[in-house]
């Protein structure tokens, strides 16, 4: 058994907390004293049954607004996989939210209101989609029931949107026509849309492939932690701990650190349960050169065929995400994996309206706003670009008064 | 990767970047599974090095002596500093203020005495083994999660958190809580002490017990409950799922002495693993409330 994870892009308006609710509780995954509690709060649906949205709504000031405002991680689990969802919310003013939610999400939910189709909404949450390179899309064309479950609305939508994924390059989009308020196509096929021969939506969840490609991309670790135990029996040990970031390393391998560039052996892969002969992308280990070499937190391995960029002059997409806007005399600390360093963003390119995606002029960046920037870091940057290996071509950018992250950095290109 | 494998990894690289980023860390050890969950997974992360934190207890002196003798023995067991903080101390300063009555517990005075040993020792960052899925607004929290001088926390001023990055610079008086299984279920904990063959306190097993009936739940018979005539003591095969003070940690009816056992009806249950919490059924932001006070 695996772990899936998945975002949930759209409004309350969409259904969207209703369509989270209607997972968790049609798999069981709602407790008596959980559901005991829901009952007893004020909210109801019209009929009067429960509103399976209160499940996802977590802070007060949530509840009282019936509106999500930050990041809620739902857990799950069916027989056979486990699930995370980062619930998200939909309004533009909260882009933020969803860009962060999206950096650690497999796949992201696309909600459509059937009534409503292609909105300004779903061109926005599609491009943050294919900005933080997910590997999956799913379209939920919602309220189905509104539009007496028509197939004729879901192929009209199934060809607008798909236009919409070819413009924006993303590649692989499931499409499910679904009510999550009655159920429909979500964990239970539904009896009312026979023409729809797919996959529900928990089935597809169950089956998709994640993460299988990452193995095969270039083999990086960043060091985060040197172990030096300095006891008598114990006097020369040294291990770099630190997870494998994206492909495999192998004993015997010859690596090279960077940004120093020098080269070694592997001798060892350790963990606390043993040795290891090869270490895959993911796992958390320590590792053995054959060479005593200056390595320290921050300093990143990696394969010698297929390096990373080294540069500290970068070309990068960023999301700003703080109410203070973006300063192009100001020094900020940018942090890539372990390492952290000084940074200036010393020019914006162009700015993206994200609801029109049209690229503009601009000379300054607000509270969620995205676009293309150059920076210069003090110290050099081992990465990839984020499109070919996004494991490891993000990056933060946190203001140096306040201690604050905000910025999210898609790293493209050395200038 | 296996879901275990997968959520180990991850925590352990979370434990890393504690020691990478922090001066004094701390790991808040209360001797329930969650923390002793934290104790394996910081072997895998330093070993065979030293941990780079000592362990510190907040002890309400309403502990189960169960736990208490194992939370020493565990301690002298991996060769670690244990630092114990006493509620008892803050209430004989006069810092804090004994609740009266049936429902009195010292629950909510830890606090203070949490906030205590981290300004006394100085401690930059927490690490405790809260998850997401006990409570919902738990499930907002952070992994990294800046607290200021009160300890408080503020749902909205929390910073973004992408990817795998974690942002742990603070200003001066502010100190962070590190939250490394903060993906996992109770289950999943379950699925690995058994995977791992860890052990942990008797009292997770079933036993016979003096229980008396309150609120609804059964609670461990003792003189920090105070009891009176009204209370009638059963003698019940009872288990905890859930180890917190005395006062505050309701025992589940059980006769399941072995963990294959304990997972298979901790699956079933119809209740949640805080349905067993006093402290969180005061009201529907009890949690959100005692988080912003400085509460873990």
């Amino acid at each position: 058994m695996d772990i899936l994870k998945f975002l949930t892009a759209g409004s309350v308006d969409d259904g969207k907390s209703t369509l989270i609710g209607r997972l968790l509780y049609d798999t069981g995954s709602v407790l008596a004293d959980q559901l005991e509690a829901i009952q007893k709060s004020s909210r109801k649906n019209e009929d009067g049954t429960v509103d399976l949205a209160i499940l996802t709504d977590g802070l007060k000031a949530e509840r009282e607004q019936g509106i999500t405002i930050d990041v809620a991680y739902k857990y799950f689990q069916t027989e056979k996989r486990k699930f995370i969802i980062a619930d998200t919310p939909g309004h533009i003013q909260y882009t933020r939210n969803m860009v962060t939610g999206a950096s650690n999400a497999d796949l992201s939910i696309i909600l459509i209101d059937a009534r409503k189709g292609v909105i300004e909404q779903t061109i926005r949450h599609t491009y943050l989609v294919s900005l933080l390179a997910l590997e999956h899309v799913v379209v939920c064309v919602n309220k189905m029931d509104m539009v007496d479950y028509s197939e004729e609305v879901f192929d009209r939508i199934h060809a607008e949107y798909h236009a919409l994924a070819v413009k924006l390059g993303i590649h692989e989009v499931t499409f499910i026509p679904v009510s999550a308020l009655h159920g429909d196509n979500i964990v239970n096929d539904s009896v009312n849309m026979p023409w729809y021969k797919g996959k529900n939506l928990l089935d597809h969840l169950e089956t998709v492939p994640v993460r299988e490609l990452d193995t095969l991309l270039p083999a990086r670790m960043a060091v985060q932690w040197v172990v030096r135990p300095q006891t008598d029996e114990l006097h020369d040990y040294r291990g770099y701990a630190g997870r494998i970031l994206s492909g495999a390393l192998k004993l015997g391998d010859t690596i090279k650190v960077f940004p120093s560039g020098m080269k070694s052996t592997i001798s060892k892969i350790e963990t606390f349960d043993g040795e290891h002969a090869i270490a895959e992308d993911g796992k958390s280990i320590t590792l053995h050169l054959a060479d005593e070499i200056d390595i320290s937190r921050g300093d990143m391995i990696g394969e010698i065929e297929r390096p990373p960029i080294v540069s500290n002059e970068i070309e990068a997409d960023i999301c700003w995400m703080d109410t203070r806007e973006l300063d192009t005399s100001a020094t900020y600390f940018i942090q890539h994996q372990s390492k952290v360093t000084r940074c200036k963003i010393r020019e914006i390119l162009y700015k993206v309206n994200i609801n029109t995606l049209e690229k503009v002029n601009a000379d300054s960046f607000g509270l969620n706003d995205i676009g293309r920037v150059e920076i210069k870091t003090a110290d050099e940057l081992a990465f990839d670009p984020y499109d070919k290996n996004k494991r490891n071509g993000g990056a933060i950018i946190i203001d140096s008064r306040t201690n604050v992250t905000v910025g999210a950095l898609m790293l493209r290109a050395a200038l | 990767m296996d879901y275990l494998d997968q959520l180990e990894a991850e925590a352990i690289a979370i434990l890393r970047e504690v020691a990478g980023q922090f001066e004094k860390p701390a790991l808040l050890f209360s001797g329930g599974k969650d923390s002793i969950t934290l104790v394996r997974l910081a072997e895998k992360a330093f070993r065979p090095g030293k941990f780079p934190f000592p362990l510190v207890h907040v002890d309400t002196g309403h502990n189960f002596p169960e736990v208490i003798e194992f939370r020493d023995r565990l301690a002298k067991q991996i060769g670690e500093r244990l630092i114990v903080a006493n509620v008892q101390d803050a209430i004989d300063s006069g810092k804090v203020i004994e609740q009266k009555g049936k429902d009195a517990s010292r629950n909510a005075l830890q606090t203070v005495s949490l906030l205590e040993v981290i300004e006394q020792n100085k401690f930059d960052a927490c690490i405790g083994g809260a998850r997401r899925d006990e409570e919902k607004a738990r499930a907002k929290e952070r992994i990294f999660s800046v607290r200021d001088e009160f300890g408080q926390w503020d749902p909205k001023r929390q910073r973004p958190e992408l990817w795998n990055t974690f942002n742990g610079r603070i200003n001066k008086g502010e100190n962070v809580r590190v939250f490394p299984i903060s993906n996992w279920t109770e289950l999943d904990v379950w699925n690995y002490i058994k995977r791992e063959k860890i052990e942990i306190p008797s009292i997770y097993y079933s036993h016979n017990r003096e229980v008396i009936e309150r609120n609804g739940v059964w609670m461990a018979a003792h003189e920090f409950l105070n009891m009176d005539a009204d209370d009638t003591v059963y003698t019940k095969s009872v288990r905890f799922r859930t180890v917190g003070d005395m006062t505050c940690t309701a025992a589940v009816e059980s006769v399941k002495t072995d963990i294959d056992d304990i997972i298979l009806e901790i699956s079933q249950s119809k209740i949640s693993e805080r349905g067993a919490r006093m402290d969180d059924k005061v009201s529907e932001a009890a949690m959100e409330d005692r988080k912003k006070g400085g509460y873990f």
